[in-house]
């Protein structure tokens, strides 16, 4: 599977998928951090994938997306946006009420960080 | 300066538009760019930013923006407040 494959089966596969600097553990970047509390902050599960590790990844992940900064989010497969729109739907209330439609209401919030097999270890 | 740049390549790109543009750090490569234009109106935000993103994708692309935070607003004449 090539790097880009195992880049769309996280945006496709998982509930809500964040490409960031660094870990929900250890966040490298402010966008990334606020981009984070903003889904914890709706109740969002989370699925992380550091983009630090190879730099082929963001050069995927941009080609992929057409959207060139760092972080992305995605609910269910679609690009919501980059920390300032994710930041923005929160404070709105339309996060949370994104969430709700496609996952629940009474989804169970959990944090995982997937590393891409392609990457080095 | 960058952000003389960025503000000409939007309003380039958004003729109506008013420009608000915030070196945050002083350093001149973080920048906050407050765009109000009528060619946000009827756009999803990703699409809004899409076109942001698309106006400045040269100074992104050579590293001249190291980080940018996007505000779009679909009405031109916004309080930059």
């Amino acid at each position: 599977m090539t790097l880009r494959d195992e880049i769309q089966q996280v945006i496709d596969g998982e509930p809500v998928a964040i490409f960031m600097k660094g870990t929900p553990e250890r966040p490298a970047c402010g966008n990334s951090l606020r981009a984070l509390q903003a889904l914890w902050g709706a109740g969002a599960p989370i699925t992380a994938v550091d983009i630090l590790p190879d730099p082929r990844i963001r050069q995927e992940l941009s080609a992929l997306t057409d959207w060139p900064t760092i972080p992305q989010v995605f609910v269910k497969g679609e690009l919501i946006g980059g920390a300032d729109i994710t930041e923005e739907l929160f404070a709105s209330g339309d996060l949370g009420r994104k969430l709700d439609a496609a996952l629940g209401a009474d989804r169970e919030q959990v944090v995982k960080t997937v590393v891409l097999a392609a990457t080095p270890a | 300066m960058v952000s003389d740049t960025i503000r000409g390549l939007l309003e380039q790109t958004f003729p109506d538009a008013s420009v608000d543009v915030v070196d945050r750090t002083g350093g001149g490569d973080h920048f906050h760019v407050t765009v109000g234009s009528t060619s946000f109106e009827g756009l999803s935000l990703v699409e809004q930013h899409r076109l942001v993103n698309r106006a400045l994708a040269e100074p992104l692309a050579d590293g001249s923006i190291h980080e940018l935070r996007i505000t779009t607003k679909g009405n031109p004449t916004h309080d930059a407040a």
